[in-house]
């Protein structure tokens, strides 16, 4: 299986984990924007979600294995291309590179970080902060427990930095997903350049809005 | 103007390198790059001592022979040039210069500013040609090449095969230069037979010589003395996913 060792296959394998986890990201941001319509908003959502119990587990292992291919290949291209420059200019002036771009692994752990933290938090509600309970139509209290958390500083804040993680990750990253899949030509790849930039800003704000809206004071129990 | 050179100097590939001052004086701005440095040497063999060891060959800016990394950039960042095309009229009185050679893990360094660049042909040989029976010279145009794709096949030859993409890759990667052999071919009717083949091999030899992968951060692009194009990674990734369905 060369896709597996190659150098080029295995930036595919990256790209196409890379964009299996973009568009969960998508949909995970339009469920979770159903917090703005209140307790019957979420509550209701959440329900759908966990009536389906096989879909759901499924899909919990199809992300598991996506997520796992994105991080092991992603520290080992990092370790090759590591040794494969010596790094030994005493002088060195980039031109084009970014800070997104030469930080694609410190975001990515970061991220990875997060993720954990994220999933102990709200799926396995493994943290000191989380109330748990039923809404008055008996179903599980999202809601609650979501305003509850980040009625927190602190936990709202490590949410706000998670997401310039995101967005450094995917400023960098949706472009580049597009160039080793080959979707892009000479016209496109500056358009893609600055409209990955703009959608990561985009969905940054749109997911820190959330726990902002909450801090403000704007959305209560 | 009077300039101070910090040139890297290093006795043998296993020999420890270092940098090394020099004062050169009354540099004329209508010398090139190389010009001013064989003056610099003409110094420092009247003084005894040996002279700065560096690749050189045409001059013209077509052979690919020249390869310093000058003040951290390939080439010195004059937009489309070799080091041998840049003159000494962009530098100013005074200034502090940094010489440097290419710098990667398959590129080992031979001595001074000259590195071994044969891992470039390793690619070269292990994909980027066409087989065919060579009897008579055949018709000038029996085989048809539409324009656009002459036109492609054109920009991707323009790599003179310097190594300054790798040089300027963070990652120490060759595939800026293997994307712009594979794209050639791979766009000409005379490289169809084997394109699968040859993207396949191109990037295997390319890992095998210790270049490493592409993370799109293109500062090849933005070295390379000949302005070739990351587009043509993009359509190594195309004919690469071709390849794997074969
Ligand atoms: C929400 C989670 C994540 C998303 C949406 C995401 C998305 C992406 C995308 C689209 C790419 C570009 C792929 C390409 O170059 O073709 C990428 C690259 C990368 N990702 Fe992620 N990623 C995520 C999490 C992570 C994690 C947890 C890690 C590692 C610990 C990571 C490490 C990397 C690295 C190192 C690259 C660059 C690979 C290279 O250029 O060679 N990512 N990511």
């Amino acid at each position: 299986m060369r896709i597996l060792t190659s150098s080029v296959g295995r930036k595919i394998l990256m790209s196409i984990t890379g964009q299996l986890l973009i568009i969960f990201v998508l949909i995970h941001l339009i469920g979770n924007s159903t917090i703005f319509f209140g307790p019957n908003g979420i509550n209701a959502y959440a329900k759908h979600l966990h009536d389906l119990p096989p879909l759901v587990w499924a899909f919990r292992l199809f992300m598991l294995a996506a997520v796992s291919v994105h991080i092991c290949y992603g520290v080992m291209l990092t370790l090759e291309n590591k040794a494969a420059n010596p790094g030994a200019y005493a002088v060195k002036r980039n031109l084009k590179k970014s800070f997104a771009s030469e930080n694609m692994i410190w975001t990515g752990v970061l991220l990875a970080g997060f993720i954990i933290y994220h999933l102990l938090q709200f799926t396995v509600h493994g943290t000191p902060d989380i109330v748990v309970g039923l809404d008055a139509a008996n179903r599980v209290d999202v809601f609650k427990m979501v305003v509850t958390s980040f009625g927190h500083g602190l936990i709202s804040v490590t949410y706000m930095a998670a997401m310039v993680m995101l967005f450094l990750h995917l400023s960098h990253g949706i472009p580049s997903f597009l160039q080793t899949m080959g979707w892009n030509n000479e016209k496109t790849i500056p358009v893609y350049a600055t409209g990955g930039k703009v959608i990561s800003a985009i969905l940054m704000v749109a997911y820190i809005s959330i726990p902002a809206v909450i801090l403000a004071g704007l959305l209560k129990l | 103007m009077n300039l101070t050179l910090h040139v890297w100097r290093q006795n043998g590939a296993k020999a420890p390198g270092k940098l090394e001052q020099y004062e050169a004086k009354n540099v004329s701005p209508d010398q090139s790059f190389l010009e001013m440095l064989d003056e610099v040497n003409e110094q420092l063999i009247k003084n005894g001592k040996e002279p700065i060891v560096f690749d050189h060959d045409c001059r013209e800016g077509i052979c690919g022979m020249c390869s310093q990394v000058i003040n951290g950039v390939p080439h010195g960042g004059q937009e489309r040039t070799t080091v041998c095309q840049l003159h000494m009229r962009s530098f100013s009185d005074g200034d502090t210069i940094y010489i440097e050679p290419w710098r990667a893990l398959a590129f080992p360094i031979l001595k001074d500013l000259i590195v071994d660049r044969s891992n470039l042909e390793k690619i070269m040989q292990a994909g980027g040609y066409t087989s065919c029976h060579t009897g008579g010279v055949a018709d000038g145009n029996a085989i048809l090449v539409p324009q656009p794709a002459a036109e492609y096949a054109m920009d991707a030859a323009e790599c003179i095969g310097c190594g300054a993409c790798v040089a300027a890759c963070p990652n120490g990667s060759a595939m800026l230069y293997t994307s712009a052999k594979v794209a050639q071919l791979a766009v000409l009717p005379q490289g169809q037979a084997e394109a699968a083949q040859r993207v396949c091999d191109m990037t295997d030899a390319a890992q095998a010589a210790g270049f490493g992968n592409c993370s799109n951060h293109y500062e090849c692009q933005a070295a390379c003395p000949k302005g070739v194009s990351v587009k043509f990674i993009a359509k190594l990734n195309r004919e690469y996913q071709k390849a794997l369905f074969k």
